[in-house]
């Protein structure tokens, strides 16, 4: 909306807006003039629509500063008798009830007259559209506006109770809301849809760098390595796990319970070493100091496994029962004698078994030259 | 020992082939399929001992095939195969009919082996599928319906959590001082309560835990 320069009365506001609606000037101007007379809500509106609006380019200098000072006279005037007839009658003093209506008012003019030409077209077309679709709605809307004004005037003979009034224009108010729902579920309706897109384009991008850090990553070292089969198959089960974990595991905290930390131990004992460790587990459970301890020895049973045994696969297993958690270590490598083993060595007698005794727990080891070694530890819960 | 007649059923090419490299000499392989229509076509027309069924396929997966094939009552032994080790994937391809399940990682001797022994009407448990099973049927929530059904026995518990534990049915036999037979009766045993178990937590348990 522009004021324009020339043909205005005071400032071109009434003119400029009657441009945007379609109008006659005439209607607006008296429009100014009639809320001038309730507590002059009419000046409040011109000032501030004066104040937000730009003034039309000068196309025609020369017709710049004329004013129709006639006009200017006559509406004065016109407001002059209207006031003095209000005053006489006691409808000046409508009071609160105007307000809600001259705020609302003023606001979406403001508002309107701010939008993009683009938007204010769509907001038309699309309200229009949408009160002929709903001509139910739209009728109730208009009942309720039409109820609300009578209801109004006829407050006004009965001032001294301003809520009546205040009341209709709630009921004004929403019989306006119940028009414009329509618009304003569809802009919300376009706004949900903007977001969802967005989300999906973050998620695919996501995705993609995802793949292109890890999975691309780990085929290019996969080619480099081509002449070492332990490593190309370290590279893709390790590579395996992590695409597993992203695509089903709910992300958690590796050391929160105990099936995690048992996993977590395993995958990087598989790769530190190079030897595929098969995990099974049945149950879970939170971790407490006895069950950390249990992770910390299964891990070096883990390690025992990988490096020493010569099996081609490590299988563990955990179990987790109400009263207890078990943990099974198991190679199909070479074993050995558990007395050959010296003191000394601090592998199984002292990492394994001495911790799971200090905790409470057992460590048991079964061995034979030829038939593998399996470890098995247990620890009483104290947790839930 | 006779040979096996197998139809290998996976919709990646270089897979069936990798398959068919790496089983035994006692396998033959006699056809391969690559999605549930062919299957199920090749199968009324070969009329194989065991199909090797791959679980993620077009046009409704492994359990489509199970459907079609066993229902209308084909006598035909089904061995699931797969990379996924998604519990709805597995308990949904055994509930369907399947007589095993392994993942395919496996190596071509024991791929061998379990052929073998689903093809003899026997059970075939990776260690995953063992501990799906003892988890399933741990919970003591709710009484079970049918108790014959609904629970495993000592037994059956102890052969599952061998299995778990990574051990072979020999190994099995040995450490509980019974015979490869009766190691094989348990598990087959435990195969037909997973089929035929109405214990409502057994899908929802499914459904709630994705993957191990």
């Amino acid at each position: 909306m522009l004021r324009p320069r020339a043909g205005r009365v005071v400032a071109g506001v009434a003119q400029g807006a009657a441009a945007q609606l379609r109008l006659d000037p005439v209607v607006l101007r008296l429009a100014f003039v009639l809320l001038t007379i309730l507590d002059g809500v009419g000046v409040v509106a011109y000032a501030a629509l004066w104040m937000f609006t730009a003034t039309e380019q000068q196309e025609h200098p020369d017709r710049a500063g004329s004013r129709d000072w006639g006009q200017v006279a006559a509406y004065g005037l016109l407001g002059f008798a209207f006031g003095a007839l209000a005053l006489v009658s006691g409808a000046a003093a409508g009071g609160l009830a105007m307000w809600p209506i001259a705020v609302g008012g003023i606001g979406s003019l403001i508002l309107w007259q701010q939008a993009e030409p683009g938007r204010r077209q769509k907001w038309m077309t699309s309200t229009v559209g949408r009160v002929r679709a709903t001509w139910v709605r739209s009728g109730i809307g208009l009942l309720l506006v039409g109820v609300g004004v009578v209801g109004f005037l006829a407050a006004q003979d009965q001032l001294a109770q301003a809520s009546t009034g205040l009341v209709f224009t709630a009921v004004v108010l929403g019989g306006v809301a119940l028009i414009a729902a329509p618009w304003l579920a569809g802009l919300w309706r376009e706004l949900q849809k903007e977001r969802t897109e967005r989300i999906r384009q973050e998620e695919r991008a996501e995705v993609a760098a995802h793949v292109h850090d890890s999975v691309l990553h780990t085929l290019t070292l996969i080619q480099r390595a081509a002449h070492d089969p332990r490593e190309v198959t370290r590279l893709a089960r390790s590579q395996e796990r992590d695409l597993r974990n992203w695509l089903y595991m709910p992300k958690q905290d590796a050391d929160a319970t105990l099936a995690a930390a048992v996993r977590r131990a395993a995958a990087e004992e598989e790769d530190a070493h190079g030897v595929p460790i098969e995990i099974v587990c049945v149950g879970d459970c939170d971790l407490d100091d006895g069950l950390r301890a249990m992770v910390h020895a299964s891990r070096q049973a883990m390690v025992n496994a990988a490096k020493y045994s010569e099996s081609p696969v490590v299988s563990v297993y955990l179990e987790v029962e109400p009263d207890e958690a078990t943990v099974f270590v198991r190679d199909r490598g070479k074993g050995f004698v558990l007395d050959d083993v010296p003191d000394d060595r601090m592998g199984i007698r002292q990492s394994i078994i001495g911790r799971m005794e200090r905790f409470g727990g057992t460590g048991r080891v079964k061995t034979a030259p030829g038939e593998g070694t399996e470890i098995m530890l247990t620890m009483k819960r104290t947790t839930g | 020992m006779k040979t096996v007649r197998v139809l290998i059923v996976d919709d990646h090419r270089l897979f069936r082939s990798g398959v068919r490299a790496e089983l035994g000499p006692s396998i033959q392989v006699v056809g391969e399929a690559e999605d549930v229509e062919s299957a199920v076509a090749t199968i009324a027309e070969l009329e194989p001992d065991v199909v090797l069924l791959d679980v993620h396929m077009p046009g409704g997966g492994g359990v489509e095939v199970l459907r079609r094939v066993l229902g209308s009552g084909a006598q035909v032994r089904f061995l699931a195969l797969s990379v996924s080790d998604a519990a709805e994937d597995v308990i949904g391809v055994i509930r369907g009919g399947a007589r095993g399940y392994v993942t395919k990682t496996i190596s071509g001797a024991e791929l061998t082996d379990a052929i073998s022994r689903v093809a003899d009407g026997d059970a075939v448990f990776s260690p995953r599928l063992a501990g799906f099973v003892l988890d399933a049927f741990a919970s003591t929530e709710a009484p079970p319906i049918d108790p014959e059904l609904d629970s495993l026995t000592q037994r059956e518990r102890e052969v599952l959590r061998l299995i778990a534990r990574g051990y072979a049915y020999k190994e099995i036999a040995k450490e509980l001082f019974i015979s490869v037979k009766t190691v094989e009766t348990h598990v087959s045993s435990v195969l037909r309560k997973l089929q035929l178990s109405n214990r409502h937590e057994l899908s929802r348990w499914a459904t709630a835990r994705r993957l191990v």
